[in-house]
Order: structure tokens, then C-alpha cells, then sequence
């Protein structure tokens, strides 16, 4: 028997290197082009603003963007698997009234808080019934958990709940180490990061995540759990949304039936720049937080400026073309072969 | 070698019986596999091969009849059930995800897993061990869609053993592997019937059947024929077996070839230096009036993409185009369509049939994409011509309303091949569209190729086999390594001739 075909690696040189790295990591290169973006983003406004990279910055675009960082991690699975999910904002909005109003009415916080993931994880269940039971578009079936979502929010209260729970203020109490500092809800999203990774890449269900989006019915012939990983998605998505909730309204100290209107399209977006690849198949949780960080960044240079924040939309949508088009020549390179 | 009949079955199905809206597509068939057996299925297209594996890969659920594994009755609800049970499948279409590494494909559910999770160096270790034992040296971590399909089908075989099957299925392994990788699949094949493995095995390759099979069991419209072994079944009593008619079709057709084609007149076609860096060298070719002009070379020559690049699928970068003698510019299908040329790909799920739309819908579209959207062909119109064609191909079941997606692949290449006669063509272009198909409905297509071309239609035929290729071309273009290399005139050449020719001619040489 003669091999079929030799390693490139190994044989030496940069090109070599080159086109082995090509060959198996292709798929990162969206994600390495946000880390630049970012970077450039940081140097240019540190040289535009003079005290733009300062402790107390940074350690804002963590706070300020946490519970975006948690409906990121959840959106990646789902647009992993070729999936979408619009309900997200609703659910936070959900979620938060929902416990403010456990809270000030007297339900102990162990109880609250609970049912604020629970709550989050029962939508997306039901919309991950929809799109694999029912087979419903991932867009309508999440549409239609957007306004369930958000009618319930309105359900539980017309206005705003303002709360007082220990356990909520120490949630945003901020530990600080010389100028920089995190908070509960900061270092929750970071856990949520670092747990969305762990299972996207060292679980079965994780590596099922990415073999749905990559060929659903490969996946199927396979033998492997489609149709419990599409709803599982769906089921971490919402969990997510719930777990937004709680960071968010620790962050307000109040639930408002109003938040969150269009965060959904924000998560999209920074999934998108992280380097998730929209068809599905490709991207990370880690590339995600890029993306987050890309989006606050521009929030916080907008705010500098003292420029109106409709520009952040404007301006994360051109990145957003821009990203889409280089994916789209990635995959189609890597699609042609080497 | 034989297997000897006492020994007990691995796989016992009796009286499997599945139907579907409209057709009873198997009717009480009975089928046994033996451990360290090639057991090769037979039958034409529609005879029910593919719903006998998926009844036993449990894609399908079966309506009536038993499945007994290893001496316990099962019923599969899904693939992963039938895996369970020790049975694995190896797919025509390669059935992996190209967004994964190799090794990944190979391990996919069944990582190896330490305490963090999965073991990654372990996976790759494990994918190259069984790479390796099918004689394959690949970088593991590479991406799979950075390979060619040949080694992606060795990669799902890789996937076959670690799920440590007691059955193997190979449903048409070798329809996009060339020789050498038929050798070393066929090798693997033997290594595994000796551990005991029971194989099924099903090609529309006969020469391949009769090298591997220790058994043939042979079906008929969804009824079994029989079951015979090997040495007991000639030939030409198996083709009769599954088509039911003699084989003097097929011999009667080698005459076309040697038809004489006046090459003085203007060529329907006439292709110079056309060529796109990166896909293929610039190629000439000439097509005259009522020729069919052959393309040989193996799988990825750059045979498809010389007829991509005269129909404008493919930009060209070089090269110029005249059709009748003038002068064509071709940037797009719609105006290969507009100068008469047709074009039937070689991708007959991706590009050719539409699955959810009916048999009249499929045929009807390249009319209809003639005459543009504003003006839907009469129905009056439709239904003559989807009646003609119908009639005229022989499609089976003989049912214009069913979903394309239902019929078997040869009836769907003869709903195809109606779509582009019926947009009246001065050139058609046939890329593999004998590929996958049965023996019957291969002489239909062949017959009715030879039977245009007398006609006056110019017709170019792309196949991988060779002996096609020779029996209905009278001139051969080779390619070889994205370059064209020659042209042979068939009545020159043997198949030995001509194989030897792809393997071996000079650049540059002109046989003629």
C-alpha cells in the first residue's frame, strides 16, 4: 500500500508552515482580524484621547458590557449550529422584571434567582421545540420568543422595579486592585465565557454543536445526537438571556420591562465580528468576547467624542459588512482546496 | 473464495416491505449477511438497494418483516441505534462535516476523553492509527475540506472502524476513487473480511463486483431475485438477472462510434486556448455537426471545468469561444443557453434536480428558463412535453407529479437529461451522467445519446468509464492534470490504448 497523501507539515520552510497552518486553522482568521481590529482601535484612540487605555476604562468595558458578553457566549452555540435567536434582549428584559418583582415582593433571593435562569431556559426550550420538533425557521420560532418574551415582561410590570437586596448591591461591588477593578457580575460573565469554551471544545456536545452546523444531515448519518444538541442550543441561549437578566439588573438595581429592545441584533453583531460564521460550522466563544469588546470599545470612543451614540450603530454596521465579505472569501478559499 | 453457507448469518432480514406515496419500494425481500463475507447488492435503479441499507441503517422505518443482528431482533429507530448495533454505513455522497479536521471526522462522537474533556491529543493519535491501517498518511489536524473527495471517502471508512463494526456497508465506495484507490480500498476491504467483519457492498462497477464479492444477491422492482454465490453467476446471467432483458442492448450500440462525421464544414463549436489560471490550462477543442466528442481523464483532469468554462459557469481568463463559426461571447449559463449549448452537471443532487419539486416541474425548468419568468409555458405545452420525454427516456414510476427527490438516481439523470433536450440544443454537454446509475438505465442514456447525434445533435460525453466513453464518442479529448493532452479517434483505439494514453502520453502528442 503507498500513501496517498504526505504530510505537509514537517517537510520545513515558512511556506510550509504557511500552507499547514492554512490547511487546519483557517477558520481562526476571522477572529485574529477582530483582535487586530480591536488593538487598532485601542492604540488609535489612546493617541486621539491621550488617557483612552487607562485602568479604569478598561475595567468599565467589562462592567458596562457584561451581560452582553453572557448572551454572546449563549448566541455562538446557537449560530454555530446554523441557528439564530432574536429573543435574547426580551428575555433579559424578562427575566430582570421578573425577579425585581419576586424580590420586592418579599421572595427570598435564593428563590429569585433560580427562577430567573429557569424562566430564561423555559423559552428557550420552547423555541428549541419549535425549530426541531415543529421544524419552524430559527428566526420565526425565536421571533416568536422575542414577543412572548418581552409581552410577559410587560405581564409582570408596565414600569420599572427599583430594588433593594444585599445580594444584588454585592454583585456590583467593585473589588479594585490600584486603578482597575471587577465586579461579581464582571467576573460571572468571564465564568460564563471560560464554561462556553470548555464545552464547545472539550465536550461531545460542543464538537456536536459544530457538526450540526456543519451538515446537519452528515451529522445525523453519523449517528451522533442532532436533535437533542439543536434544542440544547436553544435551552444554553435562554439560559444565557436569564443569567443577562440577573447581571443586568444588579448592574440598574432596577428591572425594566424596556430593556434590552434590539440587544439582540447587538449580540448578533458582535458574535458575527468575533468571527462566528453565520452559516454555521465556524467560530468561538473566545472570538465572541472579541467581538464584545470590539462593540464597547466603539461605544466608549463614540462617548469620548461626544458624538451621538446612533454613530456606534452606524459604525458597527460597516464593520459588520466588512467581516461578512472576509468571511465569505475565507470560506470560499478554504472550499476551493489547497 | 466462498464463504460457506452454514455458517449462520450476522444480519437476518426476512419479508422486509417498505412503501412510500405511490410506490411499494420493497416487497417482502429476504437478505443475509455472514460474517467475513463480501455479500454485493445488486439491482438497477429503483430496484431497491438504497431503501434495503437505509431499512438496515434505520433511515428508514420498515413497514412489515423482521431484522435479526447477531441473533437479536431489532428495530432501528435511527443511525445511531443501527451503530449501536455494530453497523456502519460508508456513503456514496461523502457524509462527514467539511468544517472539521480530519481527525475530528474520524473520532466525531467517540473522542477519547480525560479528565478536562476531550483528549485532543489522543483523537489525533487515534485518527492517524486508523488512517494509517487504510494506508493513508494525512495531517490529521488539517481541515477535511482541504482534500480531494477520494480521500474524504477513505476518511469515512477510517470512521467505519472506530466505531468497530461488525458490519460494514459500502454503498457505491468507489464511484469517485481512482484506481490506485480502488486497490487500497479493496485491500482494507480484504483485511477486514479476514477479522470477520460481515460486507456489504454495492457499485454499479461490475469488474469491481466480481474482484471483491464472495456473494451477489440480486433485486428486482423492489422483489429479490435470488441469491447466488459468486462462481455460480456469470456475467452476463447477472445482468439479465437484474434487468430482466439481455445484454445485446448495450453491444448493438458500439457501431455509433465508428459512424464516419464529415469534419470539413464549420464546427458547432470550436474552443481556443480557453483557460483560467488555477483551473485549467488553456484547451482547444472542436465539436462538428452530429459528433459526440468524448472527454476521458481521471477524476479532477480538468475535465468538468473545460465544458464549466465554455458554458460560463466558470469565468475564463484566456482563450476565445466561436459557435457555428462566429464569434461568442459566453460570461454566464444564460448565454450558453441563448447560443444553444446545454450543460447537465456531473453534481446531480447540488446542481441538477430540484428534490422537492415534481418530476414535470424539474423537466419543465429548462424551458422555462428559456423563455424567462414573465412567460410561464402553457400547460397545454408542459404537458406535451413532459408526456414526450416521459415516454421517450422511459422514466420509472412513470408518474410526472411525484417529487423528483423520489425516484432512484437514473431516473433522476433521464428527468435531466429530458430538461435539456426539451430546451432543443445544438450542442448538449453531458458531464458523468452515467455515474451511479444501473446498468439499464445507462443503455437508455446511451442509447438515446446515439440516437440524437444521428439526428444532428453535437454532443459532448464526460464519464469515467472508459468504455462508455469509447462505445458512443468517435473522438476522445484526454486530460490529464488540468491540461488537455491529446485526442484519439476512437475507432484507433482500445481501452487498453486508451488507458495507457491517459497514464502515459507525452504533452503535446497527437494520436490520431
Amino acid at each position: 500500500m503507498t500513501a496517498v497523501e504526505t504530510t505537509p507539515a514537517r517537510t520545513g520552510g515558512a511556506k510550509a508552515a504557511l500552507v499547514t497552518f492554512s490547511t487546519r486553522h483557517a477558520s481562526v482568521l476571522p477572529t485574529f482580524a477582530a483582535i487586530a481590529i480591536l488593538i487598532v482601535l485601542l492604540v488609535g484612540a489612546q493617541f486621539q484621547f491621550g488617557n483612552f487605555v487607562s485602568p479604569g476604562n478598561m475595567s468599565a468595558l467589562l462592567y458596562d458590557n457584561a451581560h452582553l458578553l453572557i448572551l454572546a457566549v449563549g448566541m455562538t452555540f446557537v449560530i454555530v449550529t446554523a441557528g439564530i435567536d432574536l429573543s435574547v434582549g426580551s428575555v433579559m428584559a424578562f427575566t430582570g422584571i421578573l425577579g425585581a418583582s419576586l424580590l420586592t415582593n418579599g421572595v427570598p433571593v435564593w428563590i429569585a434567582i433560580p427562577a430567573m435562569l429557569v424562566g430564561g431556559a423555559l423559552i428557550g426550550l420552547l423555541i428549541g421545540v419549535l425549530v426541531q420538533q415543529f421544524d419552524v425557521q430559527p428566526f420565526i420560532a425565536s421571533l416568536a420568543g422575542l414577543f412572548l418574551a418581552r409581552g410577559l415582561a410587560f405581564v409582570v410590570s408596565l414600569s420599572s422595579i427599583r430594588i433593594e437586596d444585599p445580594v444584588m448591591d454585592w454583585l456590583r461591588t467593585r473589588f479594585s486592585v490600584g486603578g482597575w477593578y471587577i465586579t461579581p457580575t464582571g467576573i460571572i460573565a468571564l465564568l460564563t465565557v471560560v464554561v462556553g469554551a470548555v464545552i464547545m471544545h472539550r465536550t461531545r456536545f460542543g464538537r456536536t454543536v459544530y457538526a450540526v452546523g456543519g451538515s446537519e444531515q452528515s451529522a445525523r448519518l453519523m449517528g451522533l445526537k442532532v436533535a437533542r444538541t439543536k434544542v440544547m442550543v436553544y435551552v444554553i441561549s435562554g439560559l444565557c438571556g436569564g443569567l443577562a437578566g440577573l447581571v443586568l439588573t444588579a448592574y440598574s438595581s432596577a428591572g425594566y420591562p424596556r430593556n434590552g429592545i434590539g440587544t439582540e441584533l447587538d449580540v448578533i453583531a458582535a458574535v458575527v465580528i468575533g468571527g462566528t460564521l453565520l452559516a454555521g460550522g465556524r467560530g468561538y466563544v473566545l472570538g465572541s468576547l472579541v467581538g464584545v469588546l470590539v462593540f464597547g470599545t466603539i461605544n466608549t470612543i463614540i462617548s469620548f467624542m461626544g458624538a451621538d451614540q446612533s454613530w456606534t450603530h452606524i459604525i458597527v454596521g460597516a464593520l459588520l459588512l466588512l467581516f461578512i465579505v472576509v468571511q465569505r472569501a475565507i470560506v470560499a478559499r478554504s472550499e476551493r482546496g489547497s | 473464495m466462498t464463504t460457506d453457507t452454514d455458517v449462520p448469518a450476522l444480519v437476518e432480514m426476512r419479508g422486509i416491505t417498505i412503501s412510500f406515496p405511490g410506490v411499494l419500494a420493497l416487497d417482502g425481500v429476504d437478505f443475509f449477511l455472514r460474517p467475513g463475507e463480501v455479500h454485493s447488492l445488486m439491482g438497477e435503479n429503483g430496484a431497491g438497494k438504497s431503501t434495503l441499507i437505509k431499512a438496515l441503517t434505520g433511515v428508514y422505518a420498515i413497514d412489515a418483516g423482521t431484522i435479526t443482528v447477531a441473533g437479536a431482533r431489532r428495530s432501528f429507530e435511527s443511525t445511531a441505534d443501527a451503530q449501536e448495533a455494530g453497523i456502519s454505513t460508508v456513503y456514496q455522497e461523502v457524509n462527514l462535516c467539511a468544517n472539521l479536521s480530519v481527525g475530528e471526522n474520524v473520532m466525531l462522537g467517540h473522542e477519547p476523553r480525560s479528565r478536562g474533556g476531550i483528549d485532543w491529543k489522543a483523537v489525533h493519535e487515534q485518527a492517524r492509527g486508523h488512517l494509517t491501517s487504510l494506508g493513508l498518511e494525512l495531517d490529521t489536524r488539517s481541515a477535511l475540506a482541504s482534500h480531494s473527495i477520494a480521500i474524504q471517502q477513505l476518511v469515512a471508512i477510517a470512521r467505519a472502524m472506530v466505531l468497530d463494526a461488525k458490519v460494514l456497508i459500502l454503498d457505491e465506495p468507489t464511484s469517485s476513487l481512482d484506481r490506485g484507490e480502488v486497490e487500497q480500498l479493496f485491500a482494507v476491504i480484504r483485511d477486514l473480511k479476514e477479522a470477520g467483519v460481515a460486507i456489504l457492498f454495492v457499485s454499479h462497477f461490475l469488474d469491481q463486483v466480481y474482484e471483491i464479492s464472495d456473494r451477489i444477491t440480486v433485486l428486482r422492482n423492489g422483489k429479490l431475485v435470488g441469491e447466488f454465490p459468486i462462481d455460480d453467476l456469470p456475467r452476463d446471467a447477472l445482468v439479465t438477472a437484474m434487468i430482466g432483458r439481455e445484454l445485446s442492448d448495450l453491444a448493438a450500440l458500439s457501431s455509433v462510434a465508428d459512424r464516419e462525421i464529415p469534419r470539413d464544414g464549420a464546427p458547432v463549436l470550436r474552443v481556443s486556448g480557453l483557460g483560467r489560471k488555477g483551473l485549467l490550462e488553456p484547451a482547444d477543442l472542436d465539436v462538428f455537426p452530429g459528433e459526440v466528442v468524448g472527454i476521458a481523464g481521471l477524476l479532477g483532469s480538468g475535465r468538468t471545468e473545460l465544458v464549466r468554462l465554455l458554458y460560463g459557469a466558470e469565468r475564463a481568463d484566456s482563450g476565445t469561444v466561436e459557435i457555428a463559426g462566429e464569434s461568442a461571447r459566453i460570461h454566464s449559463p444564460r448565454q450558453a443557453m441563448a447560443h444553444g449549448i446545454a450543460l447537465s452537471s456531473e453534481n446531480r443532487r447540488a446542481e441538477g434536480v430540484v428534490a422537492d419539486l415534481t418530476v414535470a416541474e424539474n423537466m419543465i425548468l429548462g424551458v422555462q428558463a428559456q423563455r424567462g419568468w414573465l412567460r410561464p409555458v402553457p400547460k397545454a405545452e408542459r404537458d406535451a412535453i413532459v408526456g414526450e420525454y416521459m415516454e421517450a427516456l422511459g422514466v420509472r414510476p412513470a408518474d410526472p407529479a411525484l417529487p423528483i427527490g423520489n425516484l432512484s438516481g437514473g431516473n433522476q439523470q433521464k428527468v435531466l437529461l429530458a430538461r435539456w433536450l426539451a430546451t432543443q440544443p445544438e450542442l448538449l454537454i453531458l458531464d458523468e451522467p452515467t455515474r451511479g446509475i444501473d446498468v439499464g438505465a445507462k443503455a437508455d442514456i446511451q442509447r438515446k445519446v446515439a440516437e440524437l447525434s444521428a439526428q444532428g445533435l453535437s454532443v459532448i460525453f464526460i464519464s469515467s468509464e472508459l468504455e462508455e466513453v469509447l462505445r458512443i464518442a468517435q473522438r476522445v479529448v484526454v486530460m490529464r492534470d488540468r491540461r488537455r493532452i491529446g485526442e484519439l479517434d476512437s475507432s484507433d483505439v482500445d481501452l487498453d490504448g486508451l488507458i495507457d494514453y491517459i497514464a502515459n502520453a507525452d504533452e503535446g502528442s497527437v494520436a490520431r
